[in-house]
Order: structure tokens, then C-alpha cells, then sequence
């Protein structure tokens, strides 16, 4: 067991580097002369964060965006890895998988989420319910592709399943599948682990916002006659529409970036490749540094739209106050 | 990751939770509504799901009790089974922990370096971001907003676009050596300021200009008002970002793969367990239990922490 006394070394030394630096900025912040004390507060307390900010995505940013224009040997070529990424088959069923992603996960994740709420509203254990289903938010997207792996486990006709659902499909006189190996369905699988990970988010941010639509205004409703339905659509769904676009934004982009369930669920073969995954694969393990690079961008760009919305939001939220 | 109003939806309405309203008459109108809403289908519905969500998690923590025989081979059955045939065993734990021959999967290694991964980084992100979040709450300067927007935007720039450049830099710029953790501390406290700042700033932003100027008056300066009086004050924010932080950086994939060289000296839990369970062989039979060994801190962060973590999400913001 000696290697953890060498690994906490480790740690001691770096906390004690860093609360070193800390303090000669406190220090420089107390003894600046008072003319430009308030200056020197605003660049001490910003500098750390702004540098590691400034090297760690500003510049790797600028840099990708250049790379994508390169070929495997650094050397400048065009746009031949974005006509790569949308002729070569391969290329377009990542893309197209993508699409598959980012249009699901979302809409179920929410749906389930909303309808999940709504149902355990005020109801008794409401907390533990909420628990069950929240669950799967702290654990890694590793340990969920080996949960599910279990869950789609498959084994010959003739053998006992050890999959749960090759078991209920057994059961019910159906043949085993190998729901991770058969094209092109098996990309909504993995899909599915992503829904079981997204969905508590969605439940808890979507149940906070149920409890402040006003009681007043369901009570209203019913007893202008509107059935539970009617009152969910006309009244809850309005009451709560920014917390809707907040969750299927968040989920959105945290889909768009999935990589960790293809990875540990199928790497990217059996045609289920996404972006993400096909930028690890072709920078760090095909040697095509620009191809990777390229699809990081087109990542980006995939993501831009809502970044600009939400910036726009966030602007008119700071003009108010 | 997101700014949207809902937040302030939320929030109100934690504060005001069933049965604790403050108007008298409000309660019986409630329970009302309640057994309108709540109808045999709808609870029906609410079980199913609850169902389907703990299955499979429940199914992993049962087959990672069962002995090897019973995973795979021939005598192998569902996780099912177990509770009919009723045999449980911890060996394999104890295989999965205890280095044992070259091929051992030697979790426990892996297990102290997430450890020493997450703990630095968490320690970082908080102090640096609510030093940034500080400034960018109180401080006055051109550009200011401006620059917070900024800061708000670059949570969108996807991990998989920093990673070769900072490689590189790391490698060729800094000479950082491969095998330690200074990389990988270093690659995530970067990644992790963004939604820190952002998140911090919300609350710093809200606490009372007059606590603050009462310090400046006594002659308090910035670094006084900002350990006494703001980090104490942000208390439930800290605590809502460092589960956060702890979370993602323990659950974190990518950026080891890019950034630990892969050797028992650095790489993180789940790595070795995306390596354990990617490759297929006779040993498959503790992946649930390495699975396990590695979700149970996480988990415990979550169930202990809970109320915290969700007031972080409520309070505007999640990483991607």
C-alpha cells in the first residue's frame, strides 16, 4: 500500500503550490498603493481564472478551428476533411447518428421527465420516488454503458438469458436479439441509456417548476370544467415553459458532446458512431489530427445557435437588473 | 450550461413546498386538486417508470455479488436466478481490489487516483472562480458584462475542441512530465471555471451591497471582505458547485483518456474500468463488480448530498 503515501505527497505538494499563490496575490492585493488598490483587486482576483480560461479553451479553440483546414501531415488542404465528413459513408452515418441523438434524447428525456413529475406531484414518498429515478445522474456514463451491457445481454436461442430483456422477450416466445450488433436500431439503444441518465434531470428541474405554478389558476381551470388533461395542457404547460427550454437545451448540448456510452458500449462499431466519438477515434487513434479537428468545429458550430440564444437571454436578464 | 429564466420559477417554488404554505385557506384547495390529479392511472404509470429506472442499477448490484459460475459459462443464468438459488459471494471484490497477477484488474490503484484527481481540482475550481465570481459581482471595470457573457459562453466549447491543442501544449510548451496528475488537474480546473464562475456569480451577485460596504467602511479590504464575509456568506453555493465539480470530474472519461498515459500511476477508475469491461474474456465476470466499486462514492456524494445538488441544478446551471 506504500503507493498512497507517495500519491498524497503528490497532492499535498500541489495544494500547498496553490494556496501559495493564492496568497501572494491576497498579499500584492492588501499592499497595492490605494490609487489603483481597486485595479489591482479586479487583475490579482481575475488573473488566475482568466489565464487557465485564455490557455485552456480560447486558445485550443482558435487552434482547432485552424487545424480542421490541415491533412494528417499538418499541411494545408481546403476543406478536404469536411468533404471527407460528408461523402465518405462511414462519415455520414456518424452525422446522421448524431441527428438521431440530439432529436430523441431530448424529446424523451423531457417527456418522461414531465410526465414523471406530474404523476408524482405531492404524492406520498414524492422524495424517494424522485430519488429512484434521479439516480442516474451521479453515476458515470462508463458505469451506465456496463449496466445496460448487462441489461441487453444477449446468449444463444437455446441457452438461459441473462439479460432482463432477452429474458421478457424469451418468455413471451420471441428469438434473443443482440440489440447492440443489429443495425440500425441498435444506435436507439444506446440512445435509450442516455434517456435513463437525462430523464431525472429533467424530472427535478421540471417538478420545481410545476410546484410554482400558481394553485389559484389550476382550481380556476377546474372548475371551469377542464378535465385533468386539459388543465395540464392550458394551464401547467404554459406555467412552466421556461423551465421546458431550459431542459431541452441543457440536454441538447450535453447529447450533442456523448461520448462516454458509445465508447463503452459499442466504441463507435456496429455503425453507431456520433460526432463526438468519431473525433476521439480519428484524432488520437486513426492519426488524422485535422479530421478530428474538423469534427470538433462542425460540433461547435452545431452548437452555436443555442449558446447565442441563451447569451441573449442572459444579456436581457442583466439589462433588468 | 444553460441561462434561462425557469430558475427563478424553481426556486420559488422550493421555498414553497406542499403543506408549508403560508395561507390558511390555500391547504384544503390543494388537496383537492391533489385527488384530481392524482388518478389510479397516473400512479400506475409513475410505478412503472420508477421501476424501469432502478432495474437495471439494481441488477448490476445483484449480479456483482454472484459467483463466477453463475456470470458466465455454461451454469450461467440471469441475476434473477439469485434469489431462487440464493448464492452470494464477496470474492469478487476482492479480486477486482487486490493486485493480483498482470492481469488484475487492481481497482484499488485506480480508486486513489481518482481521489487525487478529484480532491485538487474541486479545491481549484472553487477558489478561483469565486475569486472571479467576486469580481465580476462587485468589482467595477469597462467591459465588465460584456466579459461575464463571454465567460458564460466558453461553457459551450466542446471538451473535444481543446483537447489536441492543450496536448500539445502540455507536452511541448510545458514539459509537463505524462505520467502525474498535473495534467489532468490542470486540463480539468480549466474545464470546470466556466460553470463555476457562472454559477458562483448568481449568488455573490444577490448578497446585500450594504454587508459589503459596512466591511469597507471598518476598513476591511478585498481580501478581507472576500474571505470573511463572501465565502461564508456563499456557503450553499460552494457546496451545490463542489458536488458538482466532485461528480463530473470523478465521472469523467475524456479528458483522462487524452491526459493520464494510461498507467496505474495517474489514470482515473473509469478508465480502467472502460478498459476492463471493453475487453472480453473470462475475467468478464467482474465488470458488475468493478462497475460497482466505481459508482458507490459517487452515490454516496449524491444521497448524502442531495438537497445541495439539486438547488445547484435549480440555481441555473449545468455543465455539458
Amino acid at each position: 500500500m506504500e503507493f498512497i503515501g507517495e500519491k498524497l505527497l503528490q497532492v499535498v505538494i500541489a495544494l500547498a503550490i496553490f494556496a501559495a499563490v493564492i496568497g501572494l496575490i491576497m498579499l500584492l492585493v492588501d499592499r497595492a498603493p490605494k490609487s489603483v488598490k481597486d485595479k489591482v483587486t479586479v487583475a490579482g482576483f481575475l488573473a488566475p481564472a482568466a489565464i487557465l480560461m485564455l490557455v485552456g479553451l480560447v486558445y485550443p479553440a482558435i487552434r482547432t478551428s485552424m487545424l480542421a483546414f490541415t491533412d494528417a501531415g499538418g499541411n494545408a488542404n481546403g476543406f478536404d476533411n469536411f468533404v471527407w465528413m460528408f461523402t465518405q459513408p462511414e462519415a455520414l452515418t456518424t452525422l446522421r447518428n448524431t441527428v438521431i441523438w440530439t432529436v430523441l434524447v431530448p424529446l424523451l428525456s423531457t417527456s418522461f421527465g414531465l410526465a414523471y413529475a406530474v404523476f408524482i406531484d405531492k404524492a406520498r414518498g414524492e422524495r424517494v420516488l424522485k430519488s429512484l429515478v434521479f439516480m442516474p445522474m451521479a453515476i458515470s456514463f462508463v458505469g451506465a454503458g456496463i449496466i445496460w451491457k448487462l441489461v441487453y445481454d444477449y446468449r444463444g436461442p437455446n441457452i438461459e438469458q441473462t439479460g432482463v430483456i432477452n429474458f421478457f422477450r424469451v418468455a413471451l416466445g420471441m428469438d434473443p436479439k443482440q440489440f447492440l450488433l443489429d443495425a440500425p436500431e441498435n444506435t436507439i439503444f444506446l440512445i435509450i441509456v442516455m434517456v435513463w441518465i437525462q430523464t431525472g434531470f429533467a424530472m427535478v428541474i421540471l417538478s420545481a417548476a410545476i410546484k410554482g405554478v400558481p394553485v389559484e389558476l389550476i382550481e380556476a381551470a377546474r372548475l371551469d370544467g377542464a378535465n385533468a388533461w386539459q388543465q395540464f395542457r392550458n394551464v401547467t404547460v404554459p406555467g412552466i415553459r421556461g423551465a421546458l427550454v431550459v431542459v431541452l437545451t441543457t440536454i441538447t448540448i450535453a447529447t450533442l458532446k456523448v461520448f462516454d456510452i458509445v465508447r463503452t458500449m459499442t466504441a463507435g462499431n456496429y455503425d453507431t458512431s456520433v460526432v463526438a466519438n468519431e473525433m476521439y477515434t480519428q484524432a488520437f487513434r486513426a492519426g488524422e489530427p485535422g479530421r478530428g479537428a474538423a469534427l470538433a468545429l462542425v460540433l461547435f458550430l452545431m452548437v452555436l445557435p443555442i449558446v447565442v440564444y441563451n447569451a441573449r437571454v442572459l444579456r436581457k436578464q442583466r439589462e433588468i437588473h | 450550461m444553460t441561462a434561462t429564466p425557469a430558475p427563478k420559477e424553481a426556486s420559488k417554488a422550493t421555498r414553497q413546498r406542499p403543506g408549508s404554505d403560508p395561507t390558511e385557506d390555500a391547504q384544503p384547495i390543494m388537496r383537492r386538486v391533489k385527488t384530481k390529479l392524482t388518478s389510479k392511472w397516473a400512479t400506475a404509470a409513475a410505478i412503472i417508470i420508477a421501476v424501469v429506472w432502478s432495474v437495471p442499477t439494481f441488477g448490476l448490484f445483484v449480479t456483482s455479488f454472484r459467483p463466477a459460475a453463475k456470470q458466465v459459462g455454461p451454469r450461467s443464468d440471469g441475476w434473477w436466478n439469485a434469489f431462487v438459488d440464493w448464492q452470494f459471494t464477496f470474492k469478487n471484490y476482492a479480486d477486482v481490489l487486490t493486485p493480483a497477477g498482470s492481469q488484475s484488474a487492481n481497482l484499488s490503484q485506480y480508486f486513489v487516483n481518482s481521489i487525487a484527481i478529484v480532491i485538487p481540482v474541486t479545491i481549484f475550481v472553487l477558489v478561483l472562480a469565486s475569486m472571479a465570481a467576486y469580481v465580476f459581482a462587485w468589482g467595477k471595470f469597462k467591459g465588465r458584462d460584456a466579459l461575464f457573457i463571454f465567460v458564460f459562453a466558453l461553457q459551450i466549447i466542446p471538451l473535444q475542441m481543446a483537447l489536441i491543442p492543450l496536448l500539445q501544449f502540455f507536452t511541448q510548451t510545458l514539459h509537463l512530465p505524462a505520467g502525474s496528475y498535473a495534467q489532468l488537474w490542470i486540463a480539468h480546473t480549466m474545464f470546470g471555471l466556466p460553470l463555476g464562475i457562472f454559477l458562483l456569480h448568481n449568488f455573490i451577485s444577490e448578497i446585500p451591497g450594504e454587508v459589503i460596504e459596512a466591511a469597507r467602511v471598518d476598513g476591511a479590504g478585498h481580501s478581507t471582505i472576500f474571505w470573511r464575509i463572501i465565502l461564508p456568506l456563499s456557503v450553499p453555493a460552494l457546496a451545490s458547485l463542489a458536488i458538482f465539480q466532485f461528480l463530473w470530474v470523478w465521472n469523467d472519461l475524456l479528458v483522462a483518456l487524452v491526459f493520464s498515459g494510461g498507467t496505474a500511476d495517474v489514470a482515473p477508475i473509469t478508465q480502467r474500468l472502460a478498459e476492463i469491461s471493453g475487453t472480453r474474456g473470462a475475467r468478464d465476470y467482474l465488470n458488475p463488480a468493478a462497475a460497482f466499486v466505481s459508482i458507490i462514492i459517487p452515490l454516496l456524494v449524491f444521497f448524502g448530498l442531495q438537497r445541495y445538488f439539486v438547488r445547484g441544478l435549480l440555481s441555473g446551471g449545468l455543465k455539458g
